[in-house]
């Protein structure tokens, strides 16, 4: 069963519609990254769910429960954003009991469960703290604790990690993650335009652009086997390079065709056939190209050279365009070195030139 | 010597220019000191040193007699109980009409920039058309509302119409002042199971401090300088302490009494006089505040 069902839905601003008839199912105990960047209606998707913003059509199921006309307290959800929203005239505790206290929670039980989400999240010693005398990261936590108590089935969590410093996003990425595999069935919906939040906590990915749905994977899905050229350019760091070229039908299968440089086709996996010169793009990622004396594709010459401490991303560069390729932290090269690239073509993407989808 | 090398703090020389600034400065404060410094010296004069002309001179004879006749014996009309009455009837206006008009004001303000009613926007619109149009328009149409409604002359008279013509500028400044805090926290708000009223008394309102200032300097000013409604609404037992003012300067027989219509000036500006010294600093805040965001 799915603790999260989105169907049909239609959301408009005023005059302009912002979904059009979106569907996403998502199961129990799910981690759901909406991933795309910013106003690609992520962040109104998450709104609509929380019953924060009225959608104009279609319907919003949780838990089995058709919650389209439900306020958001009844919806069974807890929010997470990313300005923290904690109420700044109140310490941790009052902030993290004023839901409890809205709903008429007996006092024991308020103090049970605050007691329970501060440990967990170890931030027991700030209860009688105010925010302003918080960090970021502490916010973020009392944050978190104040979803936590509501002991909601669904939690949302809006960018919640894009306002700290790169250390603590890393350090509270992984709480989230442990957090999640503890709380085990809860379901969870993050929104985040950052990719690597989006790879390593999500169950499944929904890689949003303009108000639609580019695609929904695995994040080993997207990031080997993207839907179309903008998830391929969109998922990894660096870019996957993209070259253009044309479909050939030589005597031995088909191969990709870019000025004279050919590539078999021959072990990959189409899901539509080709028609034989059919313009293509040619998508391979950075750590799929390798610098190599047997290579494949000679005539190369390294034009920068950016070391990264883990890996070396080494720029190479011929009369058409350049590409960037993926070597071992200890490789070095000189820039105007003339070097031979390898391909691995099991490795690759094919993408139609005009529509962009994946071929 | 080193004095060539530039180095640390650099030094500052007096140049023309800000001689001049200054010396414009020193004029401008000088220029709206000397009405006070008349009226002060004015008061504490008895009226025979004031017959001698030297209106900037200090007093020879210093007495505070102009300003006990000037709050419990001069004659507005054909009373002569001084401006104390009027006073009084002004603080009994003040109160009730700074407070009820903050309180409307903040939950307009509140409704307009987080609860997004449909038609929000016109009927804002609509309220600060009402803030342009000249008070004089309303004045006949009201006075006949309220002699049709039995309410005309009375303390509820004139406190409904302060608050009614306090209403947009009020709104106007809790509406951009709530415009400027995160919607993040109304929404949290909402999840955590808030309604309008609890979520209005308990997570915005105490958030609200410095435009209330902002609003209560606003309002107590307003109202206490407020000659017209007044003269118009409040009835002939509850005129405030301007109409009575107006009266004592301008229904003087025989000698004109400069010492005592300076004193009762004075007492009459005393209130907001004491307003804007005590919060000058928060008044200037706020009034950022609530212009730049929204």
């Amino acid at each position: 069963m799915s603790t999260v069902s989105v169907r049909d839905v239609t959301v408009a601003f005023e005059a302009v519609q912002v979904f059009d008839g979106l569907s996403l199912d998502i199961q129990e105990g799910e981690f759901i990254v909406l991933l795309g960047p910013s106003g690609c209606g992520k962040s109104t998707l998450l709104n609509a769910i929380a019953g924060l913003l009225d959608v104009a059509e279609g319907q919003i199921w949780i838990n089995g429960k058709n919650v389209t006309w439900e306020e958001p307290k009844d919806r069974g959800i807890a929010m997470v954003f990313q300005s923290y929203a904690l109420y700044p005239r109140m310490n941790v505790r009052e902030n993290m009991s004023f839901g409890l206290k809205m709903a008429k929670t007996p006092k024991p039980e308020i103090e049970k469960r605050v007691a329970k989400a501060a440990e967990l999240l170890q931030i027991t010693p700030l209860l009688d703290r105010r925010p302003d005398q918080l960090s970021g990261g502490q916010r973020q936590r009392v944050a978190i604790g104040r979803a936590l108590v509501r002991d909601a089935a669904v939690f949302l969590f809006d960018e919640p990690l894009s306002n700290l410093d790169a250390k603590l996003r890393n350090e509270l990425r992984v709480e989230i993650k442990r957090l999640h595999a503890r709380l085990g069935k809860t379901t969870m919906v993050y929104v985040t335009h950052d990719q690597i939040e989006a790879m390593t906590l999500a169950d499944r990915i929904v890689v949003m652009k303009e108000q639609k749905i580019q695609q929904i994977g695995t994040p080993d899905e997207i990031y080997h086997r993207p839907a179309n050229l903008f998830v391929a350019g969109f998922v990894g760091s660096p870019q996957m390079n993209f070259i253009k070229g044309r479909i050939e039908n030589t005597g031995e299968g088909l191969s990709f065709l870019a000025g004279d440089r050919r590539l078999s086709l021959s072990g990959y996996p189409f899901i539509t056939a080709p028609s034989s010169g059919q313009d293509v793009v040619l998508g391979v990622r950075p750590e799929h190209l390798e610098i190599s004396s047997t290579g494949i594709w000679p005539g190369f010459t390294v034009d920068i050279v950016e070391p990264m401490g883990a890996d070396t991303v080494i720029w190479c560069s011929d009369a058409v365009g350049s590409v960037q390729v993926r070597t071992a932290g200890s490789r070095r090269a000189t820039p105007g070195e003339s070097v031979t690239l390898h391909i691995d073509p099991s490795q690759v993407s094919l993408f139609a030139a005009d529509s962009g989808e994946r071929l | 010597m080193s004095a060539a090398v530039p180095q640390g703090r650099r030094p500052h020389h007096l140049t023309a220019g800000r001689i001049g600034v200054y010396a414009f400065l020193v004029t401008a404060a000088l220029f709206f000191m000397l009405p006070l410094w008349i009226m002060v010296v004015t008061s504490l004069k008895p009226m025979e040193e004031i017959r001698l002309g030297n209106i900037l001179a200090l007093p020879a004879a210093m007495t505070f007699e102009a300003w006990t006749k000037a709050w419990s014996s001069a004659c507005t009309g054909l009373e002569c109980n001084g401006i104390s009455v009027g006073f009084w009837n002004s603080v009994r206006i003040l109160i009730p009409s700074v407070i009820l008009s903050i309180i409307a004001g903040a939950i307009n303000g509140y409704a307009l920039s987080f609860w997004r009613v449909k038609g929000a926007n016109v009927m804002f619109g609509v309220l600060l058309l009402g803030a342009f149009i000249p008070y004089q328009v309303f004045l006949y149409p009201l006075v006949r509302i309220f002699s049709l409604t039995g309410i005309y002359n009375s303390l509820t008279c004139i406190v409904l119409v302060h608050v009614i013509f306090g209403l947009p500028t009020m709104t106007l400044l809790f509406r951009n002042y709530y415009a400027g805090l995160p919607i993040e926290l109304f929404k949290a708000a909402r999840i955590d199971g808030g309604g309008f009223w609890s979520i209005f008394l308990r997570v915005i309102l105490p958030m609200s401090t410095p435009i209330l200032v902002v609003a209560t300097i606003l309002q107590v000013t307003g109202i206490w300088n407020d000659f017209i409604f007044g003269l118009t609404f409040a009835g002939r037992e509850n005129l405030p302490m301007t109409v009575q003012l107006n009266n004592i300067v301008n229904s003087t027989q025989g000698e004109r009494a400069y010492n005592v219509d300076m004193a009762a000036t004075m007492l009459a500006a005393l209130v907001p006089l004491v307003v804007y010294f005590v919060s000058g600093r928060w008044f200037v805040r706020g009034i950022a505040a609530g212009a730049v965001k929204g």
